[in-house]
């Protein structure tokens, strides 16, 4: 079972000038192998540092966090990254993008050609592997980072803000994109966004984080992502339970925002 | 007319062309009130010819180009109107016409000041007072004879009737000069003689003297009389009996003065020394040189005669002097004619033109080297040249030692070592040679020497902190050096052939690919190196597949930077020592005061410069398409 699990998760940033940042404190949660997390708070809760955490990039100042009982302390193929800009390699065409991992690790030209074409089919960009990328659209770039991600067959899959610089439009169309392929390939997913509605629609578990020190707020386990994959998300959005879950929540935010605000002008 | 002629009618032409196309396009053209015309940087392509039109038409005028190709004949017709300025100028400098004043007057200015001096360094002399009323009554004299020469009073007829005659002999010039039967037919054996020339620039008399037309002609024969005039006038003394009696007196008394030896050495070498000096100013005296300013009055008013005659009689050529050969004019010496101006520095084009085409020429090129051909070289030579000679260590065995009879048997060892140097027969095949080709090849080996290091260090600098902290104070230490400051410490370590160029080159495009390297590597995104990370890319392998091409934009810009530097640098090393390349021709060249070679490697060098340029751009747009469109 490749499950994640966080223990008493504890991050403190020193700062030159002798004062410390408390980013996260006492993070406890497991994350079970094929579930979907979206994780939502104000801006600077600690979101983006408990991914990196779990990406590897950060190690944590206090307690542990395991991806199938091992302890992660470096950046590695079982977790996949999509990055809010995409981060693609400008350099290279689509294709090259996509089997940049499998290139890393030399593998077989024949196997690359095949996964390539069959994970552009998978995000919809049949036909484009050999577009330069700086040619394509957010949206498309975005699809190039998904696929760049999952033909490494990662365990976890983890994505920060992958569709905020996206319009409207594109970004329903890339929502069901990510339900579909959170169905197909039963990974498991944890997504960070700032959108309330997006944290619905697509979190199977919704984590709201609060911040000063950044900390787990309150969890909620939702519906709203299986009703995604069959139904239509427009629907979903009017569904009284999905509004008031929404007030809910945007209740919640607005309330520690204000509070940061009141310590910073007390300050 | 001649192929320039042509040129300098289609340029303007062209010129006239893109200035009505230029201002039709403005016309059609949005404007904003505030910015003005928002797409005007982008130029324009008439706005080019506008240009390039222009500069051609300002290099073939002021070059005398143009004026040698629409008035061939003048430069000859000029140099006999030349003559006579040259014939006519003794009497005039002493004329304020070239002048501000009369000759006698600033050479009584001049006396004058020189008296006065006499009298205060007298007065601090060490003297006796008999002594020192002599010399002051010597000086007194020489003061009254300048001033009595300045007298209308004292001259004498004789002196009066010469000036009236070379004033009415100038006069005559005048006349002859306005007739335009002036001096008669010519000797068909010297006007035969005169056709015969070499026209204008086409040998290295570079104007043909003898006069070809009859205006010509005329200008030569007045010129020939006007020598003569000049010859009398310089020999008129003001010598009438009274001054001279004055002269006579003061010689004699100063001829009479016995210095008195009485006191130190130094006392009276200080006395001799004064005694001297009023002998010399005596001397100016002794000119006569000096009359009276209302008895020139009409040898001027017959210059001025003689002026207007030239004038009138150039007629047309006057213009074409002043246009068609601008910033100077036609000069005369000895026994030839000379253009001087602009024409002198500024080559004509076809000049340059054919300068540089008889040196393209690879059977002349320049100082025994072709400017750019190609020669055979045996393949043996460059095998040699590569292959280095210690790999012969690798093999075993001896080399071979000479039997009994004298004989070598060259062993295995010895054939490898033969290729190693290059020893063998082989066939041959072309390679680039000459001057150009030798400065480009120093300046892509520098900056082939400076991308090599410069590029990893530039990386490493940007990725560790240990590396930049290390290297950096010595990179921006000799960075802000101008190379050519290193030049004369280089030359000497690594000699003036082609090494210490390299090495200089390479200083200056290691410092440049550095920092752009650098500048590259700091910039790459954070997320970039995460996602290469989480993709299971090696250390290794970010660097090379994810921080190099993201810095390439940077590296690229760095090496059009140091291809630039690198050529300036280049040449001026080159100025300094070295045997061939295109810096050598134009120091050569400028000891040599050979202009039209200056000017074409000026322009040789501007046109490679430009050549590397575009290629660097062609392979930016090529190699970085993405630059700017992230």
């Amino acid at each position: 079972m490749s499950n994640l699990v966080a223990t008493n998760l504890d991050m403190v940033f020193s700062l030159p000038d002798e004062t410390a940042v408390h980013a996260l404190e006492d993070v406890n949660f497991t994350l079970k192998k094929g579930e979907l997390l979206a994780v939502l708070g104000p801006s600077g809760c600690g979101k983006t540092t408990l991914l990196n955490i779990i990406a590897g990039f950060l190690h944590p100042t206090g307690g542990s966090i395991t991806l199938g009982g091992n302890i992660i302390e470096k950046p590695g193929v079982d977790r996949g990254m999509v990055f809010q800009q995409g981060a693609l390699f400008e350099w290279l065409t689509v294709a090259d993008n996509v089997n940049f991992g499998l290139r890393m690790k030399n593998a077989e030209q024949s196997e690359i050609v095949e996964r390539v074409e069959e994970w552009l089919e998978i995000v919809g960009l049949q036909g484009f592997g050999d577009t330069p990328t700086y040619q394509l659209s957010g949206g498309m770039q975005q699809r190039v980072a998904l696929a760049r991600c999952l033909i490494n067959n990662p365990d976890l899959i983890l994505m920060d803000e992958p569709l905020g610089a996206l319009d409207a439009l594109t970004r329903e169309k890339m929502q069901s994109l990510v339900l579909k392929i959170w169905k197909e390939t039963g990974k498991t997913i944890m997504i960070i966004t700032h959108s309330v509605e997006e944290a619905l629609l697509l979190g199977e578990r919704l984590f709201v984080m609060a911040p000063r020190p950044g900390r787990l707020h309150k969890e909620y386990r939702l519906p709203f992502s299986e009703m995604g994959l069959t139904g239509d998300p427009r629907e979903i959005k009017n569904d009284d339970k999905f509004v008031e879950t929404r007030e809910e929540i945007l209740e919640m935010i607005w309330n520690m925002e204000e509070e940061i605000m009141g310590k910073v002008e007390s300050n | 007319m001649t192929i320039v002629g042509v040129l300098y009618v289609i340029l303007a032409a062209m010129l006239v062309w893109s200035i009505i196309h230029g201002q039709k396009v403005i016309r059609t053209e949005r404007t904003d009130a505030v910015f003005g015309n928002p797409i005007r940087t982008m130029g324009g392509w008439h706005w080019v010819i506008c240009g390039v039109s222009s500069l051609m038409l300002f290099w073939l005028t002021f070059s005398w180009d143009a004026g040698k190709a629409f008035f061939p004949e003048a430069a000859n017709e000029l140099c006999q109107v030349a003559k006579l300025n040259r014939a006519v100028k003794p009497i005039r400098s002493a004329y304020p016409l070239d002048n501000r004043y009369l000759l006698s007057t600033r050479l009584l200015e001049r006396d004058f000041r020189q008296i006065d001096l006499l009298y205060v360094r007298l007065s601090g002399a060490d003297f006796n007072s008999d002594d020192r009323e002599e010399l002051n009554d010597i000086i007194n004299l020489m003061r009254d004879a300048l001033a009595a020469q300045a007298d209308s009073k004292f001259i004498s007829p004789d002196t009066e009737g010469r000036f009236k005659e070379i004033a009415d002999r100038i006069n005559r010039v005048a006349d002859d000069l306005l007739d335009e039967g002036y001096p008669g037919p010519a000797d068909p054996k010297l006007l035969e003689e005169a056709l015969a020339q070499p026209g204008w620039g086409e040998s290295s008399t570079e104007i043909p003297p003898l006069p070809k037309s009859d205006r010509g002609r005329g200008f030569d024969a007045a010129a020939v009389v006007m020598e003569q005039i000049a010859k009398d006038y310089g020999k008129i003394r003001n010598d009438s009996p009274h001054i001279t009696s004055m002269i006579e007196e003061i010689k004699s008394r100063i001829d009479g003065f016995v210095i008195d030896d009485s006191g130190s050495e130094h006392t009276i070498e200080r006395r001799a020394e004064l005694l001297k000096q009023i002998e010399k100013i005596s001397k100016r005296v002794d000119d006569l040189k000096i009359f009276p300013a209302q008895i020139t009055d009409e040898v001027e008013a017959a210059l001025i005669n003689l002026e207007n005659a030239m004038d009138t009689r150039q007629g047309p050529l006057k213009m074409v002097d002043t246009w068609a050969m601008p910033g100077g004019s036609i000069l005369a010496g000895n026994n030839a004619c000379s253009e001087q101006g602009s024409g002198r520095w500024l080559p004509k084009p076809s000049d340059t033109l054919a300068t540089f085409l008889h040196m393209a020429n690879p059977d002349q090129g320049y100082k025994g080297f072709p400017l750019l051909w190609f020669k055979m070289k045996p393949v043996a030579e460059m095998v040699g040249f590569l292959t280095p000679n210690w790999i012969t260590v690798l093999i075993p065995g001896e080399h071979a030692r000479h039997n009994d009879l004298g004989q070598i048997e060259p062993s295995f060892k010895d054939k490898v070592y033969n290729i190693a140097t290059g020893n063998f027969n082989s066939f041959s095949i072309p390679v680039p040679t000459g001057h150009i080709w030798d400065s480009i090849m120093r300046v892509l080996a520098g900056l082939f020497l400076g991308i090599l290091l410069g590029v990893p260090l530039g990386i490493f600098m940007g990725l560790s902190r240990f590396v930049k902290g290390f290297f950096d104070p010595l990179i921006e230490l000799y960075r802000p050096i101008p190379p050519l400051a290193w030049a004369p410490l280089i030359l000497t370590i690594f000699g003036i052939q082609d090494d210490g160029k390299i090495f200089l080159l390479f200083m200056v495009a290691f410092a440049i690919m550095v920092i752009s390297a650098r500048t590259g590597a700091t910039g790459t995104q954070l997320s970039k190196i995460h996602a290469a990370h989480s993709l299971g890319a090696s250390n290794r392998q970010i660097i090379r597949q994810v921080i190099l091409p993201n810095s390439l934009p940077e590296i690229l810009t760095g090496i059009r930077i140091s291809i630039g530097v690198c050529w300036g640098t280049l040449v001026a090393a080159e100025m300094l020592a070295g045997t061939t390349g295109i810096g050598f021709v134009e120091n050569v060249a400028r000891k040599q005061s050979d202009y039209e070679i200056i000017w074409m490697t000026i322009i040789v060098m501007g046109l490679l410069g430009l050549i590397f340029d575009m290629i660097m751009r062609f392979v930016i747009d090529k190699a970085i398409p993405w630059r700017g469109k992230g």
